[in-house]
């Protein structure tokens, strides 16, 4: 423990968005005036998005207490009022970390990682140090076993051994596919060839997932502490960080990182004083989704087109530059380290027969708590949802999970239950995929989120194979067509052939899996589809083309204000008398709820 | 080489280790239709018309770019294959102009050939479709980017066999095309007209423009010749219809060229029926050229020769002419006592 | 907007000499155009394929494969809308709508000022903050229609635009 008090700001890209970098200004002006000697510092995202601005402060010997929400205006007491008079702001305080003394009267307050619920059933393996150290501060992440694992691993072990650890821990990818990572290592290690090579896939696209953005950002050494263990138990002594030009932060924080390894030799020639010699270069993405495959990814960084190829060769075999090459993503290299330092039976004693450790997830959509949640695997969807998550907003009814993003599939509520793990979400019809869980209530209409998916796999098709090109593009058509209300009746048995047919034909991960999410809505929610086709209703009442503007009788007052304002003279009615909208000529404008005073017209389904 | 047995359409079949399913079916004179592939290139994977069902595989795998293995069962035209095929060609189709009618590449048209067979007559999909407008600016070729199915072959004979590079995908998903860079015409880019990317092109994208409604492609008749032009030796097949050449294009059987070919092997064939050319010798009597037998020029020429002396007497010989054709020419002019021997080609 | 021929060469040589000697270093060496220009002129491509000996129909087509690559000039600052799923369901549209009548040029365009250029991004990753839209490099979180037309204010005064 430092002498001095300690201020620790949320500095993540969720952090600076909230605000984080004016309550970090705002702190050290209070620090300035208030002449308090304290240690202001910054880190990562520690995963409580739904609390961002965070800021953790600890007093030596006494516990870190967290705030969430802070504001601008009031941060500067919070600081002066713990600093100096002990006293802990209860509006924002959300519970400590750590043991030490503090004053009884809060000794209600709840232990951050156990006592809050959303923590509490998490295990943070991957995360253990995001929220904890400075990630521009390589020290702080030695401090707390940085790079020992990479240590053990050169210095006692023969690469094969490493290979063996990482298999016998039942680590697998975690970035989509679920390949053992072992297998991978040990196909790398026995390809032959003079030069070999690491790839880390950081272009994290899906949307709603932002697992990897915040390790990057909140611990970028862990994986490159993985990165370099996987460089010796496969033979390669270059490694590429591939990560999304969307994610500015990351790159700045992974460049820093690298510079500061080099200097303490964790990276560089003989490492440890050893013959091993691993060097790490970032190449940022241009914007292509398609860029997370493999082998696209590969292309891009060769500084091509980024249009996947035909696996086999496998880039085991024949990868970067036509080299050996050992491609995991970040969460998977995030691992590593702990699978070496607490030893692959701990690490295979976490989670379910087929999938083992913890896997991060990014919860977002309409629950209570948004954020980076670390769960081991084989914990159920429901225990995610209502559990770590907080359940639905304003106690709304569930109604799908939306898993693994555009490759995966909207989960219904009978199947809440499941464990999480690669095989029974295969089996549902989702996938792991990278970790994007969007929940969503009883208002999310699942035609709409099939089109919205689809819209997005559409757009960063790459273009190089018929299925995916121009199957996507007409499955987009056919449900931009239902959600407008032209649906025909056959067009649920055409998205079904068009999508089956792509997921068995496409070149790439990315076109077999494109159609899940309509496959799955339409295995779970089929009755949705007739409603939009045959009723023209949408229940959600998303689809403003299914949608009519009706004035509540009740309520009306026959003012005719709306009368008034339509642009098309829709609506029609006697003063004083209840008017009404011809739903026929009404061109869905939406001027008539906002002139009318009586909250009498609403938008019905 | 090591044998490998694999069993296709329920027939067995021993093809040997590191060939790919489409050429153990070929070997086995299994038609598999395909788009992308060809012999010459690197596997794309790109059509995917060529997908099969292979006994314990997850999907469809294009055959043309994966490698068989020992006891490896395959169906080319299972239900399920001719299903993804049909669905295919019908995605195909609906982006695709249907003028067979007066397309030049009908008859000759895998995208015609494949739909007829799998009985795929119009498309389920109806939505955009390409809007290019028809480059016919060159004298040689013209691109008709709504036609293309983006196979990519064109692409690859441009970078990798001729090396001129001048076209490339451009854009990406739906709105990808091939296109010299920043989509000026071709004439405008390092293109040299090799015209070898009309010679791959399964659909009616890229087609020659002298050969245009002159022939259907089951009037023609190719004969096998050596291009004229130079003394490379180039195959080629000559398009004749009738008594007229109306085309030409590579011969993959040419020892020499593999069915590469350069423009004017493509292209310079025009001449051939041109009211121009000379089909006798002319003799100039008076300042005017005057029609002559055969005889009476080659004695004019005799005449002339003995009459200039060795000393006199200078050849020069053709590039179209072939090494043994140039030997045999310095030859003669050396019997001839002249050592003043040159070749165009050097000038 | 200057004329192509006014292009710094000079520039365009040190950004070809600092990547020359890493393999297939084409995109960085694009992005770094790109920061230096603001867009990627179309001399200054073909300049470079003339360095790299790589012909100008590839350089072309990974320009144009890459959604960040820029081949006409772009607005000083960039809007970009997250069209990502929270901030889908958390009602993006109405802050597109907002954003497109506040700058009178559709997702994709640049306003006739050059002071704006507006796109959809796939997702920025702040969606515990959704709905949300970046400009340059700030990210606005929480968002709601009516606030739209004042963060572009910020934007519009005394950041030396000549409108």
């Amino acid at each position: 423990m430092t002498a001095k008090p300690k201020i620790v700001v949320g500095l993540g890209t969720c952090g600076i968005a909230a605000g984080g970098r004016e309550i970090y200004n705002a702190i050290e002006k209070a620090l300035t005036e208030n002449n308090i000697d304290a240690e202001l510092t910054q880190t990562g995202c520690i995963g409580a998005c739904e609390n961002e601005v965070l800021v953790d402060i600890a007093k030596p010997g006494q516990p870190r207490i967290s705030y969430g929400k802070v504001t601008e205006e009031k941060i500067g007491e919070v600081v002066t009022n713990h600093l100096l008079h002990d006293k802990i702001d209860r509006e924002f305080a959300l519970g400590k970390i750590g043991e030490g003394e503090l004053s009884a009267e809060y000794d209600d307050l709840p232990y951050f990682f156990t006592d809050l619920p959303f923590y509490e059933k998490q295990v943070r393996l991957c995360l253990r140090n995001c929220g904890f150290i400075n990630p521009e501060k390589i020290d702080e992440y030695v401090e707390r076993d940085g790079y020992q694992a990479l240590k053990q691993v050169i210095t006692e072990m023969k690469p094969e051994e490493v290979v063996e650890v990482i298999k016998s821990s039942g680590l697998r990818g975690r970035g989509g596919g679920g390949f053992s990572t072992g297998m991978k290592w040990q196909f790398t290690m026995n390809a032959v060839g003079d030069k070999k090579y690491v790839v880390c896939n950081a272009d994290e696209g899906d949307p709603g997932a932002f697992m990897d953005r915040s390790i990057l950002e909140g611990d970028p050494h862990s994986v490159m502490e993985g990165m370099a263990i996987a460089g010796y138990a496969v033979g390669a002594d270059e490694g590429y960080i591939y990560c999304r030009a969307e994610y500015p932060l990351a790159v700045n924080r992974l460049k820093m990182a690298i510079e500061q390894a080099k200097e303490k030799n964790f990276l560089g020639d003989n490492i440890f004083g050893t013959d091993f010699s691993f060097n790490l270069k970032v190449k940022e993405g241009a914007g292509a989704f398609v860029c997370g495959e493999e082998t696209a990814l590969l292309m891009s960084i060769e500084g091509k087109r980024g249009m996947p190829r035909p696996r086999p060769p496998f880039p085991a075999n024949e990868g970067l530059f036509g080299k050996p090459t050992c491609l995991n993503n970040v969460e998977t290299f995030a691992n590593v380290p702990v699978v070496i330092l607490d030893g692959p039976e701990k690490f295979a004693s976490i989670g379910t027969e087929g999938s083992k450790g913890t896997k991060v997830f990014a919860l977002t959509g309409s629950i209570n708590r948004t954020g980076l949640a670390e769960v081991p695997m084989g914990i159920t969807l429901e225990e995610v949802v209502y559990d770590v998550a907080g359940g639905i907003i304003d106690d709304g009814k569930f109604k799908a999970v939306q898993a693994g993003g555009p490759s995966g599939g909207c989960i219904p509520e009978d199947l809440l239950h499941l464990p999480i793990d690669y095989d029974s979400l295969t089996e549902a019809g989702a996938m792991m995929g990278s970790g994007g869980l969007v929940v969503m209530g009883e208002d999310t209409c699942m035609v709409d989120i099939a089109r919205y998916f689809l819209s997005f796999t559409q757009i960063e098709s790459c273009g190089k194979c018929t299925p995916c090109r121009e199957g996507t593009k007409r499955m987009l058509e056919i449900l931009e067509r239902i959600v407008a209300g032209e649906g025909k009746p056959d067009d649920i048995e055409k998205l079904k052939t068009l999508g089956e047919a792509i997921s068995a034909t496409a070149l790439c991960g990315l076109g077999q899996t494109a159609p899940n999410p309509v496959l799955t809505t339409l295995r779970y929610f089929q009755e949705e589809y007739e409603q939009h086709i045959f009723d023209k209703r949408c229940v959600a009442g998303i689809c403003v083309d299914l949608m009519f503007y009706l004035i509540d009788a009740e309520l009306c007052n026959g003012c005719g204000r709306c009368r008034k304002a339509c642009p098309v003279s829709a609506i029609s009615g006697d003063k004083k008398e209840v008017h009404v909208i011809d739903k026929e000529t009404c061109i869905k404008c939406g001027v008539c709820v906002e002139k009318c005073k009586q909250e009498a017209i609403s938008l019905q389904s | 080489m090591t044998k490998v047995n694999v069993t296709i359409n329920g027939q067995p079949v021993e093809a040997e280790a590191g060939m790919t399913i489409l050429e153990a079916a070929q070997l086995a004179g299994i038609d598999v239709p395909t788009f992308c592939y060809d012999p010459q290139l690197f596997g794309a994977g790109a059509c995917r018309i060529c997908v099969v069902e292979v006994e314990n595989a997850r999907n469809l795998p294009a055959s043309c770019v994966t490698p068989i293995w020992e006891g490896m069962v395959i169906n080319t035209e299972s239900e399920k294959v001719v299903q993804a095929r049909k669905a295919n060609l019908s995605l195909l189709l609906a982006n695709h102009p249907l003028d067979c009618l007066t397309c030049e590449k009908s008859g000759e048209c895998k995208l015609q050939d494949y739909c007829y067979k799998y009985g795929v007559t119009e498309s389920d999909f109806v939505g955009d479709v390409k809007d290019f407008p028809l480059e016919e600016s060159n004298p040689f070729f013209e691109r008709d980017m709504n036609k293309c199915i983006l196979c990519g072959k064109c692409v690859q004979v441009c970078h990798e066999i001729n090396g001129a590079g001048a076209i490339d995908y451009a854009f990406r998903g739906f709105a990808s095309t091939i296109s010299p860079a920043f989509g000026e015409p071709v004439e405008n880019s390092p293109c040299v007209f090799c015209g070898m990317c009309t010679d791959i092109c399964p659909v009616g994208a890229l087609t020659p423009k002298l050969s245009k409604f002159k022939g259907r492609a089951w009037e023609i008749n190719k004969v096998k010749t050596i291009c004229p032009y130079c003394g490379t030796g180039c195959a080629i097949d000559l398009h004749v219809k009738g008594n007229e050449v109306v085309g030409a294009s590579g011969n993959r059987e040419g020892l020499a060229n593999k069915g590469h070919v350069c423009v004017k092997g493509h292209y310079g064939w025009d001449f051939i029926h041109s009211p121009d050319r000379l089909t006798k010798p002319l003799i100039k009597k008076d300042g005017k050229f005057e029609e002559a037998s055969w005889e009476e020029a080659l004695s004019l020429v005799a005449d002339k020769f003995k009459a200039a002396g060795a000393e006199g007497l200078a050849g020069l010989s053709s590039a179209r002419c072939t090494n043994e054709d140039n030997y045999l020419f310095q030859k003669l002019l050396r019997v001839m006592g002249s050592n003043s021997v040159d070749h165009c080609a050097r000038l | 907007m200057k004329a192509e021929n006014d292009l710094n060469y000079a520039a365009i040589d040190n950004i070809y000499d600092t990547w020359k000697s890493q393999k297939g270093a084409l995109i960085p060496m694009l992005q770094e155009m790109q920061e230096e220009f603001g867009y990627l002129p179309r001399t200054a491509l073909e300049y470079l394929a003339k360095k790299l000996h790589q012909p100008i129909s590839q350089i072309y087509g990974v320009c144009t494969f890459y959604s960040q690559f820029h081949l006409k000039p772009r607005g000083k600052h960039i809007i970009r809308v997250c069209q990502g799923t929270a901030c889908h369901v958390r009602g993006i549209a109405k802050i597109a709508t907002a954003l497109e009548e506040e700058l009178e040029v559709p997702v994709g365009d640049t306003t006739e000022d050059l002071l704006f250029t507006y796109e959809s991004v796939a997702c920025v990753g702040c969606c515990g903050l959704a709905p949300v839209m970046m400009i340059d490099d700030v990210t606005y979180g929480r968002l709601n229609a009516a606030a739209v037309p004042d963060i572009l204010k910020k934007y519009e005064g005394g950041e030396g635009n000549d409108s």
